[in-house]
């Protein structure tokens, strides 16, 4: 065990993270331009292996240690390459995002939730030792409902997918804190499941734009209960 | 290592499907594939009757009651999907297309019996995953732009759906440290179910009810539902809405096992009532026979989750609602197929008189209505009527009347929209080349999947009874608390 000091700097130091990851989460309700969004989440999945690599230091779990390296190798490094490669152009030439609310709103309500969030961890609180839970529960469960939000406000298939990506993020933010021993066979599959869901979408993505012409997948809203042609 | 063997079948089948070896070489493999699962399944099933559960590797590979059941549905429909494939893709597609087609199918066919396989929460979390990832190119495949559209929309719900509920499966595995570890699997979770933390896993459920009811397609979760539905093809719909969407049920019911019976049931009745009622009015104004059946699905996972809810009493119900459920459903999609193909539309104004065009596609779109709508002697009239009377018993008058209300609404809808199509004379414009004839492959298919369809309403097996009981049990809270 390190001595008390380095622990608790270790804890500043993670809730430190824990506040720069909710702030990014922000970010990417906010920004606008598509390859803002890639960079944002390349932080965002940094600081989830950050947090991991701090909690592991806690702890001595050396679980947390190989989640993070194989979070910070998958979601840092691969994905964002995949996106890249997948969607060049669409990521490199364009543009300001068109967004279904203006970004002062979308904020606005970023910011209710993440109040949400605090209020609806309280009661879990009760059951964590430590400090680690109190920091990255409500973060996560607030980064879940602000992935969400930016899922729902975009219209360009990158950023939608993106804010959907960072609700797995924040699912993991928060798991790593409260379950730490989680089986790591379990965790390591995760993200490879992730890495193939990215790679599929891709696929999809790009039939969409050869078919369609854009990946403004918010042109997209056709079926309903209409006479089928 | 038999219940290891048969998620891998199809694994080794989608490899073998890619192989560019003439047309016949890519569905037969995947049939072989599919009958050997079956027969796998059936073997498996057998001993779990023998032995109440049946252990592969524990904590991570087992079968008990309720994932037999399960993996026995998943094995069956994966046959009929097959069979219906070679007639219905190999019609009016060419082989390379072919090629990828089966070698999702058969993906798809691994990730679905994956999930009733494997007993680790976390572990079903990505099984559950799977299935949707590996059917998104399926629902895309006829790549116009309203499949994209249904494909984009499945996979984005889906996915925020599985996000959502993996913060619920780490907040499971919190409680289960807080109650003292063991093995982190449906079994040892539901051994140690009385001392885990009700706050904790209530929490978890309700995480998992939101994430996994996007893919049960709960109101108003369900809105992915019927547009995949309208645009995958046939046999893929067969598979989505049969055992798909009850994989996702199965999960959420093992977690509401875990809960003090009085917390959960009021959550599932809710659930449950507003997702029956709401698509069996949402029936009514359908303008495409396939999302007709798209927003039966909904109804019904909606019954099932009531009648998981009314207790002890209402589980057999459930259970077999569930057996009923996906059986009549697949055997829908289907019917909704050779439909399609004969007609060439899904626009149910535009169609008269299916039965003179094709005698066969006809009186098995009328068979799939009135099976699903429930009329006396199918199988969902037998679980629809055995689940109200769990509810009269149990004394739940307000719930049980409106469960029947719903099911009567559901039940004029659906036949109200099937004889349109199915009788009368064909309307000059749509007659077209005059009769179709069905592929054999397909007829025979319909064949295989409406014999059980016809049967279960008026016999069950014995050993299919003591299996439906044996699920039930499963998922009867250990001790009250």
């Amino acid at each position: 065990m390190p001595s008390s000091d380095v622990v608790d700097w270790l804890q500043n130091l993670n809730a430190l993270v824990g506040g720069l990851f909710l702030l990014v989460s922000f970010g990417l309700v906010a920004i606008r331009q598509v390859q803002g969004c890639v960079r944002l989440f390349v932080a965002l999945s940094t600081l989830l292996g950050l947090s991991a690599f701090l909690l592991s230091a806690i702890d001595h779990n050396w679980h947390l240690a190989v989640i993070g390296i194989v979070d910070v190798t998958t979601k840092a490094v691969v994905i964002p390459l995949l996106i890249r490669r997948a969607l060049r152009d669409e990521v490199y030439t364009r543009r300001e995002i068109t967004q279904v609310l203006n970004i002062p709103t979308a904020l606005l309500i970023a910011l209710l939730l993440a109040i949400a969030a605090f209020v609806l961890a309280r009661p879990l609180l009760a059951f964590g030792e430590g400090p680690a839970i109190a920091v990255n529960l409500p973060i996560g469960l607030a980064g879940i409902l602000i992935g969400g939000l930016t899922a729902a406000v975009r219209r360009e298939a990158v950023p939608l997918f993106l804010g959907l990506l960072a609700m797995e993020n924040s699912s993991f933010f928060a798991g790593i804190a409260v379950a730490p021993e989680m089986p790591l066979i379990a965790e390591v599959s995760i993200a490879f499941d992730v890495l193939i869901l990215v790679f599929i979408v891709g696929v999809l993505t790009r039939t969409v734009q050869e078919r369609i012409g854009t990946t403004d997948v918010g042109t997209l809203a056709t079926l309903s209960e209409t006479r089928p042609t | 290592m038999t219940l290891i063997l048969i998620p891998l079948l199809p694994l080794l089948a989608a490899l073998l499907s890619l192989l560019p070896a003439g047309k016949r070489f890519a569905p037969a493999v995947t049939l072989a594939a599919m009958l050997g699962g079956l027969a796998l399944a059936g073997v498996a099933a057998s001993r779990v009757l023998a032995a109440q559960q049946w252990v592969a590797i524990t904590g991570w590979v087992e079968l008990d009651g309720l994932s037999a059941l399960v993996l026995l549905l998943v094995a069956f429909l994966n046959v009929t999907a097959a069979l219906f494939s070679w007639g219905y893709m190999g019609a009016h597609v060419e082989p390379q297309r072919l090629r990828s087609y089966y070698a999702h199918f058969n993906l798809f066919a691994f990730s679905l019996l994956l999930v009733p396989v494997l007993a680790e929460p976390a572990l079903v979390w990505i099984a559950i995953e799977f299935t949707a990832v590996f059917s998104v190119l399926l629902v895309a495949f006829d790549d116009t732009k309203a499949a994209l559209e249904a494909a984009w929309k499945y996979i984005a719900l889906m996915f925020m759906g599985a996000a959502i509920a993996l913060l619920g499966f780490f907040i499971l595995f919190w409680a289960q440290q807080k109650a003292g570890g063991g093995h982190y699997s449906w079994n040892g979770l539901s051994a140690i179910s009385p001392g885990l933390p009700p706050t904790l896993v209530l929490s978890a459920f309700l995480l998992i009810l939101v994430g996994f009811g996007v893919k049960v397609g709960f109101v108003p979760l369900h809105t992915w539902l019927p547009d995949a539905h309208s645009q995958a093809p046939a046999p893929v719909c067969a598979l989505l809405s049969g055992v798909k969407t009850t994989n996702a049920l199965y999960v959420i019911l093992r977690l509401a096992e875990l809960l003090p019976s009085d917390r959960a049931a009021g959550w599932m009745q809710a659930v449950g009532l507003t997702s029956a009622g709401v698509a069996a009015i949402l029936l009514l104004q359908v303008r495409d026979y396939k999302r007709l059946f798209a927003y039966s699905t909904v109804e019904h996972m909606g019954i099932i989750f009531v009648a998981a809810g009314l207790g002890t009493g209402g589980l057999y119900g459930a259970m077999l609602q569930m057996l009923a459920h996906s059986l009549t459903k697949s055997f829908c999609f289907l019917a909704a197929g050779a439909a399609l193909f004969v007609l060439g539309t899904r626009d149910i104004a535009s169609v008269r008189g299916l039965l003179r065009q094709s005698p066969i596609a006809g009186s098995a779109l009328l068979l799939a209505g009135l099976a699903i709508g429930g009329a006396p002697p199918f199988a969902v009239f037998l679980s629809e009527f055995s689940i109200f009377r769990a509810g009269l018993e149990q004394a739940h008058f307000l719930v049980t009347g409106l469960l029947v209300a719903f099911v009567v609404v559901a039940f004029s809808g659906i036949l109200l929209h099937i004889n349109r199509i199915v009788l009368g004379t064909p309307l000059p414009a749509t007659t077209g080349p005059g009769r179709v004839h069905l592929p054999r492959a397909c007829v025979l298919a319909l064949m295989v999947a409406a014999v059980p369809v016809l049967v279960f309403g008026l016999y069950q097996p014995g050993p299919l009874q003591t299996l439906l009981r044996l699920a039930a049990s499963t998922l009867t809270p250990v001790s009250p608390r």
